[in-house]
């Protein structure tokens, strides 16, 4: 049964009570050792595998060694030939022989240690994604448990300050009356301010002379004597 | 990453937070701890960061199973399921009878990512709440 499958048949069993484990500890500690023991098992494979992979290039060194040495006594023996010097060939062909013997069983070791090395990194990488997998489970087993228990918390520290969560709409119609006066005030003190620049501009206007002015006694008197005369 | 770093940061940005909104935190006591943020002016839907081993959940509370409207209920789940995508950085659940807008960030999220993050599920839990009211009692 997957964890999913385990999380959501502990919903519908109600274990959703506050206090109540999504998964009993008992079961979350075995898994958390399976994972512990997951991990060592990766570990001493990957161990194994520096080994392997090491005796591997060793092997292939060894092989190579070898051929070097063959060839060169392949070239012993044909000088003695032309040497006519046929038992020091034999004695040269004799070695070539017991060099051809470990050659043929450096190679062999050598394909072995690489099987098993392809076998190990096989396995190594079997188990990482193992291992990713039941992280990934008890990552969500744990995630819901915390997610209850900070639930609990949330409804707790509500109930003891005795203010509880409002309902959806309540809320949202004071959160929106507040922006609006929030709005309308911002609204007020722009006009406000639009007002007294208009003001102000006014006021520079007319004591530049410019604009409508405002008539005075002198301007009074001397529209009465332009009538009389 | 714990709470109390995060609650720091939200503090100590006072007015000069990235996204124009203010932050007042709360951190309250329990098995798990949990961190309350109001944001200024929405003091009625505060955001619920809690942290753990991997992720830092932050979590919304929408409404109560009982404000539900019965009859428009399926149309409900529906919607939800339809803004879940275009809806940015948060998902819809529900937690025991309580429908949640939630999002989840990685424990090594820059403290302006986390701020980001408790803006825009701020942001989202409004509309999500104008949107949706007609499904409500």
């Amino acid at each position: 049964m997957g964890i999913l499958n385990k999380i959501l048949t502990a919903f519908r069993g109600g274990a959703n009570e506050v206090g109540q484990n999504i998964v009993d500890a008992n079961s979350t500690r075995i898994f958390e050792q399976e994972i512990r023991d997951a991990e060592k098992h990766l570990t001493k494979a990957k161990r194994e595998l520096t080994d392997v992979m090491a005796k591997e290039m060793q092997a292939s060194r060894e092989v190579d060694r070898l051929k070097r040495s063959i060839t060169e006594h392949e070239g012993y023996a044909t000088q003695a030939l032309e040497k006519d010097n046929e038992a020091l060939a034999i004695e040269v062909a004799e070695k070539i022989a017991q060099l051809d013997q470990e050659l043929a069983d450096q190679e062999s070791a050598n394909t072995s240690f690489s099987a098993h090395a392809v076998r190990l990194k096989d396995l190594v990488k079997k188990t990482e994604r193992q291992l990713t997998d039941y992280q990934r489970q008890l990552s969500m087993v744990k995630t819901t448990e915390s997610v209850q228990k900070a639930t609990a918390t949330i409804t707790d520290s509500f109930a003891s300050s005795n203010s509880k969560l409002m309902n959806a709409k309540d809320s949202l119609e004071r959160i929106k009356a507040r922006q609006q006066s929030f709005d309308d005030r911002l609204q007020a003190s722009e006009a406000l301010a639009e007002e007294n620049s208009d003001k102000s501009l006014h006021a520079k206007l007319a004591e530049a002379g410019i604009g409508e002015q405002k008539s005075n006694a002198n301007a009074v008197l001397e529209r009465l004597k332009a009538k009389k005369g | 990453m714990n709470i109390h770093k995060i609650a720091n940061h939200l503090t100590e940005l006072g007015d000069e937070s990235h996204t124009g909104l203010k932050f007042d935190c709360f951190p309250i006591d329990g098995d798990v701890e949990v961190l309350q943020v109001n944001v200024a002016g929405r003091e009625e839907l505060p955001v619920f960061v809690s942290v753990t081993d991997n992720q830092i959940l932050c979590i919304s509370y929408l409404w109560d199973e009982s404000e539900v409207k019965e009859d428009t209920r399926t149309q409900m789940f529906e919607t939800m399921l339809e803004l879940n995508i275009p809806m940015p950085l948060s998902s819809f659940a529900k937690i025991d009878d309580k429908y949640v807008v939630y999002g989840a960030l990685s424990v090594t999220s820059s403290m302006e990512e986390i701020e980001q993050e408790l803006s825009v599920l701020s942001d989202n839990c409004l509309e999500v709440i104008d949107e949706l009211v007609e499904f409500l009692k």
